[in-house]
């Protein structure tokens, strides 16, 4: 039984900007086990997108140590990271993300192609995937075809599509009105009960209501850490 | 994995087809330009090469008349500085295997109400033998003929055509400046001469009756040139200077003055002019390959333009996992299949010019399966160069930066 998903020790990061060493993140320190349902608040500017993309592995932390599935990924490069952001992790984003001229099924395919899986077997998961989110009929459309709520459903099923045992949020509802939010929750409160971790960033707090841990960044640290209800389903991470 | 990553190319381009039409443009020029110049440049080359073998091989002209005049254009009031023996005294030189002299100019010839302009040779029957040419049909006058200077007459085949069309000119009589003459033989087809004159059109009469009936030379036996052939090549270079000594000898040309005669070395000529058309067609081809490199650098231009722009796209594809040679591999797949089927096209575009320039031109073209594929592997090439360095540029990109970019 492994440990904890994420451990992060430690964790630093500055930007060099023109005034010099600009500190985003300061000794951060936190854990998050498997099947856990975090949500990640604090005012604009806090640092928590910095924080997220370290956890993503789309960035580089200055200094500190980031344990995933027990393995140290702070260090990693190139194609390891890319490796990791392909198949352990699955990140959504505020903005949806999707490629503009590929339907519905390749986006949602897309991190397939880059996993080296063929074309049938892609876009026959791709499809399943876009039935869970409820996407079932829109598998040939294009995402200007389709409500701001259902790009996200589809930037899910991406984020899914290689069995991740994390997924990573930043805002996911930040561009959705409140009815479409509440929609998008209640599947990211399903994925977890699946036994997905599910780690989201947000601002409101009925949002973050929907998570069973709730975690306070302020000026780059995190200043509060509770958890309102137990982890979901223990075990076997989702697959 | 590649075949999808194929498809997204084919794909991308036809997401902005004016600019794939517009970069692709630029491919299909230069490569429709080098195809098309290979194509000409080629043909020139074997043209000239064929006339060359036509001309006959070791070959010296001595013409009548000091170098700087131009022997052929030797006034007939001059004296006439070559005449037949010094033909007869160069058969006795030393690596000299065949001499030739000849008489020549155009006479009208008439053949039952056909009219038709010609070049009239007079010569011996050894000039066939220098030219290597043959007879289709009939037979070659003799020696007696020469002597007894028989009114008999060998026809080019452009001449056949145009005296008799179809009809079989052997045994008829023509009229050469109204002096009427039985035909022996047909010659053989020789087509262009190196100076793009049609050797066809021509008719080789015994050198005794040119002078007596046809071109009336006022000092009996002279003749404008000789056609001189050495044995080998090897010994070119000493049958030149066994030509010179004898005939300034034969011709009492003292010490220090300068000969009243001129002696070529018509291969070596014929081998600078084969020079040039080298040297032209590669001067074609660089000069269309200049157009080709442009076409690369606007390969590499929307390709720039193409990663700026798609800048968002490369980072989502980053973070969800596409290592840094599958961005390298997607953009340079790109380049290449814009620059592969630019290069098709061109291929196209310039066999068809080709083809074109040699229905409308007389000009000889070789479209040749080298040619093609040389611009294809060169087009391939610049599509990998070029598209290089924007590839390498996206694949470089931060993800983090890369999404951020609006
Ligand atoms: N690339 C960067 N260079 C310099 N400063 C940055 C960069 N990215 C973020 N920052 C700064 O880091 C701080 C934290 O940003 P961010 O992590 O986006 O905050 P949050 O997501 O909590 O609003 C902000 O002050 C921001 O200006
Ligand atoms: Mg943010």
């Amino acid at each position: 039984m492994p440990g904890h998903v994420i451990e992060v020790k430690n964790l630093y990061k500055d930007y060099q900007t023109a005034a010099g060493k600009f500190p985003v993140l300061k000794e951060v320190n936190l854990e998050i086990d498997a099947g856990d349902f975090v949500a990640i608040m604090g005012p604009s500017g806090s640092g928590k997108s910095t924080f997220m993309n370290i956890l993503g592995c789309l960035d580089q932390p200055s200094s500190g140590e980031y344990m995933l599935n027990d393995q140290p990924v702070a260090r990693l490069q190139g194609d390891r990271l890319a490796k990791v952001r392909n198949h352990t992790i699955g990140f959504v984003f505020q903005g949806f993300n999707l490629l503009a001229r590929s339907s519905l099924l390749d986006n949602v395919a897309l991190p397939l192609v880059y996993a080296g899986i063929d074309k049938t077997e892609r876009h026959a998961r791709a499809r399943l995937l876009l039935e869970k989110v409820g996407l079932a009929n829109h598998v040939n459309s294009h995402p200007n075809q389709i409500s701001g709520g259902q790009q996200q459903r589809v930037a899910i099923a991406r984020a899914l599509i290689n069995r991740p045992s994390l997924i990573l949020a930043d805002e996911p509802t930040g561009n959705l009105d409140s009815k479409t939010s509440e929609e998008i929750m209640t599947l990211f409160g399903e994925l977890n009960r699946e036994g997905i971790t599910i780690v989201l960033v947000t601002h409101e707090s009925d949002i973050a209501e929907h998570a069973s841990r709730q975690v306070r960044f302020l000026d780059g640290r995190i200043v509060e850490d509770t958890r309102t209800s137990p982890i979901a389903v223990k075990g076997a991470p989702h697959v | 994995m590649f075949s999808a990553m194929l498809g997204e190319a084919w794909h991308s381009m036809g997401a902005n087809r004016l600019r794939t039409f517009l970069t692709m443009l630029g491919m299909v020029i230069g490569v429709g330009a080098v195809v098309l110049m290979m194509a000409i440049g080629q043909g020139a080359e074997q043209a000239v090469k064929k006339s060359i073998q036509s001309m006959g091989s070791n070959l010296f002209i001595v013409l009548a008349g000091p170098p700087n005049m131009g022997g052929a254009r030797s006034a007939t009031g001059n004296a006439p500085s070559l005449n037949v023996k010094d033909a007869t005294a160069m058969e006795d030189l030393e690596g000299v295997s065949n001499v030739a002299p000849i008489n020549m100019g155009s006479a009208q010839v008439i053949y039952a109400g056909n009219n038709w302009n010609t070049s009239i040779i007079g010569t011996t029957p050894s000039y066939l033998d220098v030219r290597s040419w043959n007879l289709s049909d009939g037979y070659v006058f003799s020696d007696s003929d020469i002597r007894s200077a028989t009114r008999v007459a060998l026809i080019g085949k452009t001449v056949v055509q145009n005296l008799f069309g179809d009809d079989d000119p052997i045994g008829k009589t023509i009229r050469i400046k109204d002096s009427p003459f039985i035909i022996l033989g047909v010659l053989d087809n020789k087509g262009q001469s190196l100076d793009g004159r049609d050797q066809d059109d021509t008719i080789i009469i015994p050198l005794t009756t040119s002078q007596r009936r046809v071109f009336g030379a006022q000092f009996s036996g002279s003749v404008r040139q000789i056609i001189v052939q050495a044995d080998s090549d090897k010994v070119m270079p000493m049958v030149e200077d066994s030509l010179n000594s004898l005939l300034r000898q034969r011709h009492r040309i003292r010490e220090g003055m300068d000969n009243d005669f001129s002696v070529r070395n018509l291969t070596a000529l014929a081998n600078s002019a084969a020079e040039t058309t080298k040297t032209m067609s590669l001067l074609l081809g660089a000069i269309a390959s200049v157009s080709l490199l442009v076409g690369g650098i606007g390969i590499m231009n929307i390709m720039l333009v193409s990663v700026t722009e798609r800048t968002r796209e490369i980072g989502i594809r980053m973070a969800i996992g596409a290592r840094e040679r599958d961005i390298l591999m997607q953009f340079l797949l790109e380049a290449i299949v814009i620059s592969i089927v630019g290069c098709l096209i061109g291929i196209g575009i310039g066999v068809g010019g080709a083809l074109l320039v040699s229905h409308l031109t007389a000009a000889s073209i070789v479209i040749s399966s080298q040619s093609i594929l040389t611009a294809f592997i060169v087009a391939a090439s610049v599509g990998v160069f070029f598209g290089f360095y924007p590839a390498q540029k996206a694949a470089q990109l931060n993800p983090i930066e890369a999404l951020r970019f609006q």
